[in-house]
């Protein structure tokens, strides 16, 4: 039984020593050294079978592939958009990022996209060279109209999703409002108690790391208390960073 | 936060509607707080926050020659450093038009208004005279930083005792008179947005208005000093009620002196 | 030897540190020395311009620091100066070792260090204050960085000189070190001094450095960690 200096959710610096052992492997936010995994990034340990992770408390967004993201145009270029997305790096969406065809000759790209809308995307490639590119084919891409838009720390976001979609879940239900998360902290409402719906982000946002948190949301919005919500549905490994409740 | 995308969209129309988006009243302040000499090396010092804006003011004195025009006075100087650590809109490098006109302005409420009297500054007229020199540091820029500056600077003259001076040397370790300080007046920005005028602008809403003005009041409610800044122009009518606000929340400021 | 302010040889001035101390940072972080205090701000990793800056592979770990102008006896003109931008040069290189700039190609990530008042020891304190505000920032480090100056006075080794303790030591040796790796990130000297002592004083120096770095710790943890 390997003796873990750090344990499950405890709070750790970069350079703490988490386990000194051979038998684990460093994942998310920690590093290998000689025999000991190290955390890497200011956060909460997380240990899933063996491996170590550390869940980041802090952080600029960097993109991920498939990461869905809430982006405004920032540059309408010739061969398509450059996208804000809320990060160090800029995204593009290029022409063939879009379904149906485009014809140059006829259609102004501000008709399609103009700057300042903002879309949902998905990221589809990212490089070293810092060109990463945004695709609007998925099915849960859009443009979005009106609506408020909030920005929250992105790496609270899994949190915000929960497990399998369970948080957001009760949110969206609670207040009938329509919600889109991008990973990259930025949050877009419309429709329903927005207001409350804002308040109970802010709550996840602000109690990210506790326990019983859908519980206490869920009261908060107006609900009873639930039973755990088992959807059954895939949870993606490595996205939602292994949350509970 | 660093470059988030901030909701312009919604505060806009909030304004328009005559709201704020932390739910204050137009002419409300965020909280303000003032704690001085937190520091022992400068001569006088403070500091005041606005909400989340945080501004250091320091005072710095030395002794040289005064000002050719002006034989028998000391000499006043302000300064002002947006520090790049503030804010991701500051940058490096040499002074920006906008810390120097912060400077400046605070410079006029001090100077017009008398509350330093340099005359009383004065050891050998027409060669030596003291240097007073009041530094403006920004910590965090949530707006609204004229108005925290000239308060700091006043709080920090207020609270300033200076080296003796003996032998033409000059000992810092010896601070015991306090500088000849009279007035005390308050800088208060005006934002207009719209129809509507209001106070203490946060950063966000800086970047929607289309027109400010400061007004530097002293005790008497006199006006000191008066910038105008911004794209757009106000009426008469608008100036004057901009005044008679300005001079009521001075007075209120002012208590924290 | 009795030292100015009565403290033991191995004893740091009264330290004070607090994390998050500007809002608009991604990380942030005070530190004083006794009345020495500097106060830092990260913010990054985010686009680096001008493009001849970038560097290919990794990020540029942009590192400003300066004196306040009424943080020193005499005013201190705004603008940096020599000595400053070796100090800049010499904190970056203290900090860059910990830092994973590989996994930030081409981006900046910048530390700004102000400091407020100067008793001696500033770059020291700047370290130690841009070493939290690193983390602070979730920016990933292989470990935290500690730093303080030590020296010897009269046949005594000292750690942490306060100002007037400049004139009297016989060299002032700042030191910045990673106590988890045990790798030594900065070290200048100026004096005269035998290598046996210089050897003992950076002993010293390590020493204090892991107390240092334990308080950098709790108060990380005193900002992040809400009961």
């Amino acid at each position: 039984m390997t003796d873990f200096l750090k344990k499950e959710r405890e709070f750790v610096v970069p350079g703490d020593l988490i386990v000194a052992s051979m038998d684990n492997l460093p994942g998310k936010n920690a590093y290998r050294e000689g025999e000991g995994i190290y955390a890497k990034k200011l956060g909460l340990v997380s240990i899933a079978n063996r491996v170590v992770s550390v869940i980041p408390l802090n952080g600029i967004y960097i993109p991920k592939v498939d990461d869905m993201v809430i982006a405004e145009i920032k540059e309408i270029q010739s061969n398509g958009w450059v996208l804000d997305i809320n990060s160090p790096y800029e995204a593009f969406l290029p022409l063939s990022g879009v379904r149906g065809y485009i014809d140059t000759n006829r259609t102004k790209l501000s008709t399609v996209y103009d700057v300042g809308e903002r879309i949902y995307a998905k990221i589809i490639v990212v490089n070293q060279l810092d060109n990463m590119y945004a695709s609007m084919h998925d099915m849960e891409t859009r443009k979005l109209k009106g609506g408020r838009l909030i920005t929250m720390n992105p790496a609270k976001v899994p949190r915000l999703i929960g497990r399998a979609g369970s948080m957001i879940a009760v949110i969206k239900k609670f207040t009938g409002c329509n919600i889109y998360i991008g990973h990259n902290g930025v949050i877009w409402l419309d429709g329903g108690q927005m207001e409350k719906a804002m308040e109970a982000v802010k709550l996840v946002e602000e109690q990210a790391y506790t326990t019983g948190l859908t519980d206490r949301v869920t009261a908060m919005l107006g609900g009873k208390k639930e039973e755990k919500d088992e959807e059954g549905g895939r949870e993606e490994a490595g996205r939602t960073e292994a949350v509970e409740d | 936060m660093g470059e988030e995308m901030k909701d312009m969209h919604y505060i806009r129309e909030l304004l328009e509607g005559g709201q704020r988006a932390d739910g204050r009243k137009l002419d409300e302040f965020r909280n303000v707080e003032l704690h001085v000499n937190p520091y022992d090396k400068p001569e006088g010092c403070a500091i005041v926050s606005i909400g989340e804006s945080k501004v250091i003011a320091g005072v710095k004195m030395g002794i040289g020659e005064p000002f050719p025009d002006r034989p028998d006075e000391g000499v006043l100087m302000v300064n002002a450093e947006l520090s790049p650590l503030a804010s991701p809109d500051f940058e490096t490098g040499p002074p920006s038009v906008e810390s120097i006109e912060l400077a400046r302005v605070v410079d006029r409420g001090i100077r017009e208004s008398g509350t330093l009297d340099l005359k009383k500054l004065c050891l050998i007229p027409k060669e030596q005279v003291w240097l007073v020199c009041v530094d403006i540091q920004i910590i965090n820029h949530d707006g609204n930083l004229i108005d925290a500056a000239a308060l700091a600077s006043i709080a920090a003259l207020h609270n300033a005792r200076m080296p003796e001076y003996k032998d033409e040397i000059i000992n810092y370790d010896k601070k015991t008179v306090k500088l000849p300080v009279k007035a005390k007046p308050v800088a208060v920005t005006v934002s207009k947005f719209g129809q509507s005028l209001l106070l203490d602008a946060s950063l966000t809403e800086e970047k929607l208005v289309t027109a400010a003005m400061v007004v530097a009041t002293n005790e008497e409610g006199h006006i000191c000093a008066l910038q105008k800044r911004g794209t757009e122009g106000f009426t008469e009518e608008e100036i004057l009620r901009i005044w008679d606000i300005a001079a009521k929340k001075g007075k209120e400021l002012r208590k924290l002196l | 030897m009795k030292r100015e302010d009565g403290r033991k040889p191995d004893e740091l001035r009264p330290l004070k540190i607090e994390v998050g101390v500007v809002p608009n940072a991604n990380g942030s972080a005070l530190f004083s020395f006794g009345r020495t205090t500097a106060i830092a701000a990260v913010y990054g990793p985010r686009p680096l311009h001008p493009r001849h800056l970038q560097v290919s592979g990794r990020a540029y770990l942009r590192t400003v620091y300066s004196l306040v102008p009424f943080s020193t006896t005499e005013r201190n003109r705004p603008g940096p100066s020599r000595r400053s931008k070796e100090i800049c040069k010499v904190t970056m290189n203290a900090l860059e070792p910990a830092v994973f700039l590989e996994e930030f190609p081409k981006a900046t990530i910048d530390v700004f260090i102000d400091v407020m008042q100067a008793d001696a020891g500033t770059r020291t304190a700047g370290i130690n204050a841009a070493s939290m505000a690193l983390a602070d920032a979730g920016i990933p480090m292989r470990d935290l960085v500690a730093s303080v100056a030590a020296g010897m006075i009269e046949g005594e080794h000292v750690v942490d000189l306060a100002g007037k303790e400049e004139e009297t030591t016989a060299c002032d040796m700042p030191v910045a070190y990673m106590p988890g790796k045990k790798k030594i990130t900065l070290l200048q000297l100026d004096g005269n001094i035998a290598p046996e002592d210089a050897a003992k004083v950076m002993k010293l120096a390590l020493k204090s450095c892991e107390h240092i770095y334990e308080k950098q710790k709790e108060a990380l943890r005193a900002k992040w960690v809400k009961k």
